[in-house]
């Protein structure tokens, strides 16, 4: 069977608002531009995302871009690459103008500038005060944000195809990525998208966690992609837990929820984050959050009946507020939790929310490795971005309202590379006659039949093991014991079987390949953690409770092959202003 | 822009001409209900004024242009091929001049 | 609880058929997704689009007893058993729940989602008071389920030519936004027989709708508008 062809001038894989942002960049420069996504690009996570996007408007309280660096680096835990915060926090005010002319419903203030709420984490004057600096469209400003960029890409006319998944990237010898090998999901054929230059933006994986605030599409599958290619990931120890997943349940009460002014009591009523950050309370980072909840249940001031989780308290801010500020809010909890946050609190337990870690990239988007010259030397004519990505603006910890920003600042930076890079690049490369064959053989593994494990159970497998073992606290004994388990989990999978081998949208054959980028993903996320010995933004180690910058000061690159580990050092350096030295870290 | 413009169009006429067969429908009930005996007499006075022929003549063409407007929905809706959608749509057209014909022609028969 | 859901597969060359399913699940505090993805893991080849399970993405939208919703934000313990699920009506079937959308995403196309705006881009956002942006409520929250347009005779007998509720609902997002210069383009569009009018306030978009959107009255304020600016 001959491989069907089609070629563009650029690839974007994913469509949230990484992807949508970037093929607007290319598609409105009469570049031709394919975006494959594996479902319809409005149900894209991004649209999950509620509370804001960062930017040092002024709107309401005096702020500037430099103050944003500085509680971002801070925020990062010192992990965070100064350059690229520099960048981002810089561009920040610039895009959010461009997403309002492109016509995002923002929320507004009385005189008619955009309106914006305290987040976490968020300070004037370099933690002097709490700045006010999240723009929010209500509290469903991811939703906003993707349709938008949907709407704007209809207009630029960019081609997508919907419903294909991407298998693999296809490269040449000398490691040039020259597209990939997708799947249509519809009629279960594959197809090769030639273009001169692809990007990943593929969204995070922490579904490989038992309960999750993520959609049941991230599963990782650019990390996966990006570590068969040779490619390593770096950071991948830190995964954000946010403090406010309905109990039980998981799904996001967004942090807006404490911007507007709501709180965390335990079951004596006790504003507890009082005493686990004087300063910030209930917005102090997502990480110092989470674990001052696990500790409120520990020492038995859990709430419920079986003191198993906390109260996010709301009533208090009146009925207006929450229906105007906070429709979205109120909806997840009275579906989801049962329970209507103008007369009651909702109960809230912290949930595995998002990947700090991610492909290795630099500020213009280019996925940059270890090859010859050096650790960042860029992977010609790949790019990665958003959240499948790791700039790294967000270090050890992100902070809220920072990830809506990540994915169209770099979004837009990585379009505008690909742009000089395609003019560099005017004629496609030849691609070698066996260079889909990796793609395909993986597509052909699932074809083998006989008895064996299903999907499900090794999927519920992966997530027990991170829920146990890498969860918000970790120790070196559980961790290792996790790594273990996990390496005997991928024999598994290697043995497993699909039972059903039809073509036509069979989502069970895709669900094993999104296993095979989720169990890698897991792999990758537990080993690095292991290794870390260091307690470091959301990786929080008991048996070594301390930073360690003298150590551990540097970034972790995982690779596929021997699961090995490599580090390389933390830019320190930022773009114009004085680096932001590592010091204590104190809400 | 695209497709035809008449769309506004008929979708006002048919809610005007619904009010004018209202308005004809309430003086009749109203007429109705006032007069001692109804037979042929009253009507056949009723019907001598020349101002109710043309009332009742505007009834009647709002009547069939709410129901052209009607008819049209129901063939746009149910009728997918053009080449049959047209001859019923003209013979609805025929139809309705006809009647318009020939209530002008008993109208103005009464003596 | 008992199941009775539309199977379809076209590889088989068989009929669609209902095919009945039990399952051992306490209802209490779940939803309906809960219960189809339970039911996966012993038939992996029952297939349904899934993804957010919190009715923002707008993939699991299908028929449940009879009445289109999101699977993720319908209670399992109010439904009536057996539960009743088939695909969105009206559209192709591409297999099981999950039906061919292109025609629905084809109407949202045409409307030309997406703000028009002549004037240079000022340096800052462009203002718009609380009271202009109120007016997108209702209207911008639209997540493209189809449950609307699945839902509405008049989408179902001309799914080519009538733009179906959601669209048209965002058709009137656009024409609503104090930004947006382009409201004569968009009305003229519109003014064809087939493309708004073939809403007869049916209601069905109203009663269906997950997240509590009004399309008819959308509908309404277009015709409102139409009739000002030629009368």
């Amino acid at each position: 069977m001959s491989l069907p062809k089609r070629t563009f001038d650029a690839l974007v894989i994913g469509a949230g608002g990484g992807g949508l942002r970037a093929a607007l960049q290319l598609a409105a420069a009469d570049f031709k531009v394919a975006v494959v996504s594996k479902v319809f690009p409005t149900r894209s996570h991004t649209v999950a995302a509620q509370g804001g996007i960062n930017a040092a408007l002024g709107n309401v309280t005096p702020d500037n871009w430099y103050w944003h660096m500085y509680d971002t680096v801070k925020g990062s835990d010192y992990l965070g690459d100064q350059d690229a915060i520099e960048f981002m926090c810089r561009a920040a005010a610039q895009t959010v103008y461009e997403l309002e002319h492109y016509g995002l419903p923002f929320s507004r203030l009385d005189n008619g500038k955009i309106y914006q709420r305290p987040f976490g984490g968020q300070s004037t004057e370099l933690g002097q005060g709490q700045a006010t600096r999240t723009c929010a469209a209500a509290d469903r400003t991811g939703h906003a944000m993707l349709h938008t960029l949907y709407q704007q890409n209809i207009r630029a006319k960019t081609h997508f195809f919907d419903e294909f998944y991407a298998i693999d990237l296809v490269k040449d010898e000398e490691g040039y990525v020259l597209g990939a090998v997708a799947l249509e999901i519809e009629t279960g054929q594959p197809l090769l998208i030639e273009a001169r230059a692809t990007l990943l933006a593929t969204g995070g994986a922490a579904r490989i966690f038992r309960t999750s605030t993520n959609a049941l599409i991230n599963t990782g599958d650019g990390l996966g992609m990006a570590l068969r290619a040779g490619i390593p990931l770096q950071d991948m120890e830190f995964f954000q837990f946010h403090p406010t997943g309905i109990a039980g349940v998981g799904n996001l009460i967004s942090e807006a929820a404490r911007g507007e002014g709501g709180y965390l009591i335990n079951r004596l009523g006790e504003r507890f984050m009082e005493r686990h950050a004087p300063a910030n309370k209930d917005l102090a980072s997502r990480d110092i959050v989470s674990r001052a909840i696990l500790v409120e249940i520990r020492e038995g001031r859990g709430c419920g009946a079986n003191n198993d989780h906390v109260l996010l308290k709301l009533d208090h801010l009146g009925a207006d507020k929450i229906t105007s500020r906070l429709p979205g809010v109120r909806d997840l909890a009275r579906r989801f939790a049962h329970v209507d946050p103008i007369e009651a609190p909702i109960p809230v337990f912290p949930t595995a929310h998002y990947m700090m870690g991610g492909i290795p990239s630099n500020r213009h988007g280019q996925v940059v490795a270890p090859t010859v010259t050096g650790p960042e030397e860029p992977v010609p004519g790949l790019y990665a971005v958003g959240e499948c990505a790791c700039v790294s603006v967000h270090g050890a910890n992100r902070l809220g309202g920072n990830s809506l920003l990540d994915i169209v600042v770099f979004g837009r930076a990585a379009g505008s590379h690909m742009l000089d890079y395609l003019r560099e690049n005017p004629y496609p490369r030849p691609i070698p006659k066996d260079a889909p064959a990796p793609a395909l053989a993986r597509l052909a593994r699932w074809e083998r039949g006989g008895t064996g494990e299903s999907i499900p159970e090794i999927r519920e497998a992966m997530r027990r093991i991170m829920e146990e073992h890498c969860g918000v606290f970790r120790t070196g004994d559980s961790m290792q014991v996790g790594v273990d388990k996990m390496l005997a989990l991928r024999e598994r999978l290697a043995h497993a079987v699909l039972h059903d081998q039809s073509k036509i949208f069979n989502t069970a054959r895709i669900e094993a390949l999104e296993l095979e980028n989720m169990l890698e993903t897991a792999l990758a996320s537990i080993v690095s953690a292991c290794a870390r010995a260091e307690s470091r933004g959301a990786h929080s180690r008991v048996d070594f409770p301390a930073r360690d910058d003298d150590n551990w000061l540097k970034h972790s690159l995982y690779f596929l092959a021997g699961t090995r580990l490599d580090y390389k050092p933390v830019r320190l350096k930022p773009l114009t202003v004085d680096s932001f030295p590592p010091l204590p870290r104190v809400y | 822009m695209s497709g035809a413009h008449y769309g506004l169009r008929d979708w006002l006429a048919q809610r005007f001409s619904a009010v004018i067969m209202l308005v004809y429908t309430l003086f009749m009930v109203g007429y109705s209900a006032t007069q001692q005996a109804l037979n042929y007499d009253t009507w056949h006075a009723l019907f001598s004024h020349a101002w109710m022929r043309y009332f009742t003549l505007l009834f009647a063409l709002s009547l069939y242009l709410h129901a052209w407007v009607g008819v049209r929905d129901i063939l746009m809706d149910y009728v997918r091929a053009t080449w049959i959608r047209l001859p019923l749509q003209v013979a609805a057209i025929v139809a309705l001049l006809l009647y318009t014909m020939w209530i002008v022609t008993i109208l103005w028969s009464v003596k | 609880m008992r199941f009775s859901i539309y199977r379809y597969h076209p590889e088989s060359g068989a009929k669609p058929v209902m095919q009945d399913y039990v399952l051992d699940i306490a209802p209490q505090g779940k939803m309906l997704l809960d219960a189809i993805l339970a039911l996966q893991e012993s038939d992996p080849t029952l297939a349904v689009r899934r993804s957010c399970r919190e009715g923002v993405c707008g993939s699991d939208a299908m028929n449940i007893n009879g009445r289109n919703g999101l699977a993720c934000v319908t209670p399992l313990a109010d439904l009536k058993q057996p539960i009743t699920l088939r695909p969105l009506p009206g559209l192709p079937v591409i297999r099981d729940l999950i039906v061919d959308l292109t025609q629905f995403y084809q109407q949202y196309r045409s409307i030309e989602p997406y703000l028009v705006n002549h004037d240079p881009e000022p340096e800052i956002e462009r203002l718009q008071s609380p009271a202009e942006r109120a007016e997108l409520d209702g209207l911008y929250e639209c997540i493209l389920c189809a449950c609307c347009s699945t839902a509405c005779p008049s989408f179902w007998w001309n799914p080519d030519k009538f733009v179906g509720p959601a669209g048209l609902l965002q058709a009137y997002r656009f024409i609503a936004d104090s930004r947006d210069q382009a409201t004569n383009a968009r009305l003229d569009d519109l003014e064809d027989p087939y493309r708004l009018f073939r809403c007869h306030s049916i209601m069905n978009c109203v009663a269906v709708c997950p997240k509590d959107l009004n399309p008819t009255e959308a509908i309404g304020k277009i015709k409102a508008l139409l009739v000002n600016r030629t009368v």
